[in-house]
């Protein structure tokens, strides 16, 4: 009975305790860095379009939400021809990222994407594509790999030794 | 000159006969509706959370976008229940409770009928509005419903023996069934110190008479889905709804006139007394609401008949004991 009293007494005294409700709209929740929302296509440092289009982030989408075509430009620098994510299926799972070589593909701290339309939740490649570089400011895909470019050749990126000549018998 | 005043008197008398009604039957109806958001705010602040905030001031106006909705929605009757009693059972509990209230006194001369035997109109009343809930619950011809129909029924009837019982003690006291008289005998004092007991029982019976959360093992939203009112959709459930919320209002009324003086108090005008009083005691209902646990159908059931009954029944004989002796 005393019990009973207690608890009524201390869930009345909640009257003054500080509220748990953020309120959205006019409040913005914290979000960290690494928050897994809307996903975007991010570039390198000088502007280049960072995917490769290796598919690899569409192999890897357990909903099987993104779809693209490859296509090479003039310099043999592959590009997605078209890239297209259906946000209406996307779980925001991740696994894109982490599959991707190139960190093209990064989620962002972003969830207010909410449509009136269905259609409106399929987004093209130039709703994707951001101007910077996201959450790698520094990283070049083609400046560490090893694969030729025009204005690169093989073993002129970091840290990278000249190709051994197969051929020769010189060490 | 004279003669149209005569007439004017009796005008006034028919305009007081329509007024009264009228005033009590909307203030009611507003309160109840005021009461959804009443109630959502208070749980949510006790729960550490907003509650309804968004719609007009305060939020103030969810309960009339609530009605919208509720007015909007399909008003399905099952094909397997049986109609009248179905469409029946919403109107009995809203008609029965607000019947209730004309033997309410709010002020002195703000009564709809000054009945003499309105405490026993009370209790009549509110066995009544058991019938909405046990006939919805048979109507709607399904188990759930069904379960907190009997739920409903078993409950009612063990809760309203000692109900009855625990306000003869007041009716001892004042010497009368009428509410303005039992008010009037507590000028020398409220009837809450010298009825303890009586008042403790009757605050739980009524709380058991509403079905509120303590005692809403008819509904039992966990259990039973929503109870008795399963089946029920749109307005109908509405129904079911404001019936409860008036019913609170109800049982609040009731504590306040049988023991705690009514519209008795200094300096303020006695409705405002009244009302503050009622209103006191239905934030107390919802806080039980926010603090209490629902307790095992047969916990209920032998909290009943073991504790309440004879501690209703030693009020009932010690009062009438020490009455005697003091005449």
């Amino acid at each position: 009975m005393l019990g009973t009293l207690r608890s009524i007494w201390n869930v009345f005294l909640h009257l003054w305790h500080k509220k748990e409700t953020v309120q959205y709209p006019e409040e913005k929740p914290y979000l960290p860095p690494r928050w897994r929302g809307r996903i975007i296509l991010s570039r390198d440092a000088d502007g280049g379009e960072r995917c490769v289009a290796c598919y690899l982030c569409a192999v890897a989408c357990p909903v099987d939400c993104i779809s693209l075509q490859a296509t090479e430009d003039e310099h043999g620098r592959r590009y997605p021809e078209f890239f297209r994510i259906n946000f209406s299926r996307c779980i925001f799972c991740g696994f894109c990222e982490e599959a991707c070589p190139t960190y093209a593909i990064q989620l962002t701290p972003d969830f207010e994407m909410a449509e009136y339309k269905r259609e409106n939740l399929v987004y093209e490649k130039e709703d994707l594509l951001i101007s910077g570089p996201g959450k790698y400011p520094d990283y070049n895909f083609y400046n560490v790999a090893g694969t030729s470019i025009a204005g690169k050749d093989k073993g002129e990126a970091e840290n990278e030794r000249p190709p051994v000549d197969i051929r020769s018998l010189m060490p | 000159m004279q003669d149209r005043n005569g007439i004017e008197g009796a005008d006034m008398n028919v305009l007081i006969g329509i007024i009264v009604p009228l005033g009590i039957l909307f203030s009611v109806l507003t309160v109840a509706a005021g009461l959804i958001w009443l109630e959502r705010r208070l749980l949510a602040f006790w729960q550490d959370r907003y509650g309804p905030n968004r719609v007009g001031a305060y939020g103030l106006l969810q309960p009339l976008a609530d009605a919208i909705k509720l007015m909007f929605k399909e008003d399905w009757v099952p094909p397997f229940s049986d109609k009248p009693v179905f469409i029946l059972a919403p109107i009995v509990i809203v008609i029965t409770v607000v019947l209730a209230f004309a033997v309410i006194p709010f002020a002195p001369g703000i009564v709809v009928i000054d009945l003499n035997v309105g405490l026993l109109f009370f209790l009549g009343m509110s066995s009544l509005g058991v019938y909405s809930v046990v006939l919805g619950g048979w109507a709607s011809n399904s188990k759930y419903s069904l379960l907190g129909g009997l739920r409903a029924s078993a409950q009612m009837l063990s809760y309203e023996v000692f109900m009855g019982i625990s306000v003869m003690g007041v009716v001892m006291m004042a010497g009368s069934f009428n509410l303005g008289d039992i008010i009037e005998a507590q000028r020398i004092g409220w009837f809450w110190i010298p009825q303890f007991f009586g008042m403790v029982i009757f605050i739980i019976a009524g709380l058991a008479e509403t079905r509120r959360l303590p005692f809403d093992l008819p509904e039992a939203e966990s259990e039973l889905v929503a109870g008795f009112h399963t089946e029920y959709s749109g307005m109908k459930f509405g129904l079911f709804f404001v019936g409860e919320y008036i019913g609170i209002t109800l049982v609040s009324a009731m504590i306040v006139t049988l023991y705690f003086g009514g519209w008795l108090g200094p300096f303020l005008p006695p409705i405002v007394w009244f009302t503050i009083k009622t209103f006191l005691f239905i934030c107390g209902f919802i806080l039980l609401r926010a603090a209490m646990p629902r307790p095992r159908y047969d916990q209920l059931m032998s909290y009943g008949w073991k504790i309440l009954l004879p501690i209703a029944m030693a009020n009932l004989l010690i009062t009438g004991a020490l009455l005697l002796r003091a005449m």
